[in-house]
């Protein structure tokens, strides 16, 4: 069951312009909230600081596990994870990039073998497996950044664009994917997409972000 | 001419029979470069890194002293060193003059910028990207620096290769704090500049195509180790 998020008073500027202003939400855990926004409105800006990669210059952020705040960072940033727009692909195979987030929480070779083939096989990668991950086409790619984030079972999944300029077919792929982990595992999703139909299907609560804060639609 | 081809014969000799002298020449310039390039990449790769990865106050004025360093000049870096360990020296109670230790710290002095710069060179040119994911699946800051220094391991091996051949071709500092004596301190190009001077060729020639072949093989086995990453690393093991 993912994790309960609230943000409170959240304010970030960049350059001079402010991109979060007085920005408070409660977002329910083992929900799939989308958040959908123009260019340039700080929806990016506002994942990196939900996600910990970033400070805000006010506010505050929280994570709750039922009623228990956790506030230990490391810890924290474990059960959490983002899958970025553009996909930092370490110079190996496929196994290895995916792997990584096992690997650095010390999780036995026969484990990792094990979930890695099977979050492979969910984003239809199964046979790419011994490939050089900065082969991949740029579908595929995406795809591995997903099963990436999801092998490590994360009880946050946050998605900037996942789906941003994919064919309809790679796209299909991501989205039963992102339904399997809100279905089953009660992940809490926090999605950032332009697409209103593809935040229909997807999502349990639509978000706006509009003038530096969270409006629902 | 004929000095030269006779040069070439006897040199060939030398190796063929395996003479003692060439051969412990050869083993002690291999034992002070390698261990000074060993030195080098121990303290020159982190030093690179941090410098990379941190924001420390007077890093621009660290990594100017840095390239500065990749162009000091042997003779320069042999004499200062002589200075400090002279008996008179303030290191001078170390009693490393004349010392193979002394050209190991020499060599050391001398590859450490080059290993040091490039390798900073090699770690910021890496796709900021790559460290944003390593936090994001949950990596230490130990783990992201590592992930980091992993993408460049190439680029760092072309800088270590690049700190190989300085080492192995310098004969200034190594000839003032090493003295050049027969049988303790005389590696290949100190021996080369010594015979070529007395006009004895075919030591100097023999010596001379061995270091070329030291560096040849040395190089191109790095070369090749870094065509096996890029082309193999998706077969790689999981360690």
């Amino acid at each position: 069951m993912g994790l309960k998020l609230e943000i409170a008073n959240l304010a970030k500027t960049y350059n001079g312009n402010p991109v979060l202003r007085d920005c408070s939400f409660a977002f329910d855990r083992g929900q799939a909230h989308m958040l959908l926004g123009p260019n340039g409105s700080g929806k990016s800006t506002l994942f990196r600081i939900l996600a910990l990669l970033e400070k805000p210059d006010a506010g505050t952020v929280k994570y709750l596990d039922g009623d228990y705040l956790l506030n230990q960072e490391l810890a924290l940033r474990r059960q959490i994870t983002l899958v970025l727009p553009t996909t930092g692909i370490f110079n190996a195979s496929v196994f290895h990039n995916v792997a990584y987030g096992l690997k650095i929480r010390g999780v036995a070779r026969g484990e990792t073998e094990a979930r890695v083939a099977a979050v492979l096989a969910a984003v239809g990668l199964a046979q790419k497996k011994f490939h050089r991950a900065l082969d991949l086409s740029s579908g595929e790619t995406k795809r591995m950044g997903i099963a990436r984030a999801m092998v490590i079972d994360p009880e946050v999944f946050f998605l900037d664009e996942p789906t941003a300029s994919l064919d309809p077919a790679n796209a299909e792929i991501i989205e039963n994917v992102i339904l399997t982990m809100k279905r089953q595992r009660k992940t809490t999703i926090m999605m950032i997409t332009h697409d209103p139909a593809q935040a229909q299907r997807l999502g349990d609560q639509l978000l706006y972000l509009k003038d530096g804060k969270i409006v629902p639609l | 001419m004929n000095s030269i081809a006779d040069g070439f014969t006897r040199a060939f000799g030398l190796m063929v029979t395996l003479d003692p002298e060439f051969l412990q020449i050869v083993f002690l310039s291999l034992q002070v470069s390698g261990t000074a390039l060993v030195l080098a990449t121990c303290m020159g790769l982190p030093l690179g890194a941090f410098l990379a990865l941190r924001r420390v106050p007077l890093r621009g004025l660290a990594l100017s002293l840095l390239n500065t360093g990749m162009g000091l000049p042997p003779v320069v870096v042999g004499l200062f060193l002589y200075l400090l360990l002279s008996r008179s020296g303030p290191l001078g109670f170390l009693a490393l003059l004349y010392t193979p230790a002394a050209m190991i710290v020499a060599q050391t002095i001398l590859a450490l910028p080059i290993v040091a710069s490039l390798s900073h060179a090699a770690i910021v040119s890496v796709d900021p990207v790559i460290r944003q994911a390593a936090l994001t699946l949950g990596a230490t800051p130990l783990q992201e620096t590592l992930a980091v220094i992993k993408e460049a391991r190439y680029a760092i091996m072309a800088g270590v290769i690049a700190g190989f051949g300085r080492v192995m071709a310098e004969v200034g500092a190594i000839l003032v704090v090493g003295g050049n004596i027969a049988g303790y301190t005389r590696v290949m190009t100190t021996t080369i500049a010594l015979e070529t001077d007395k006009g004895n060729f075919e030591l100097a020639i023999a010596l001379g195509i061995i270091l070329l072949g030291v560096s040849l093989v040395i190089n191109l086995t790095l070369r090749l180790m870094q065509r096996a990453g890029r082309v193999g690393s998706a077969i790689t093991s999981w360690a």
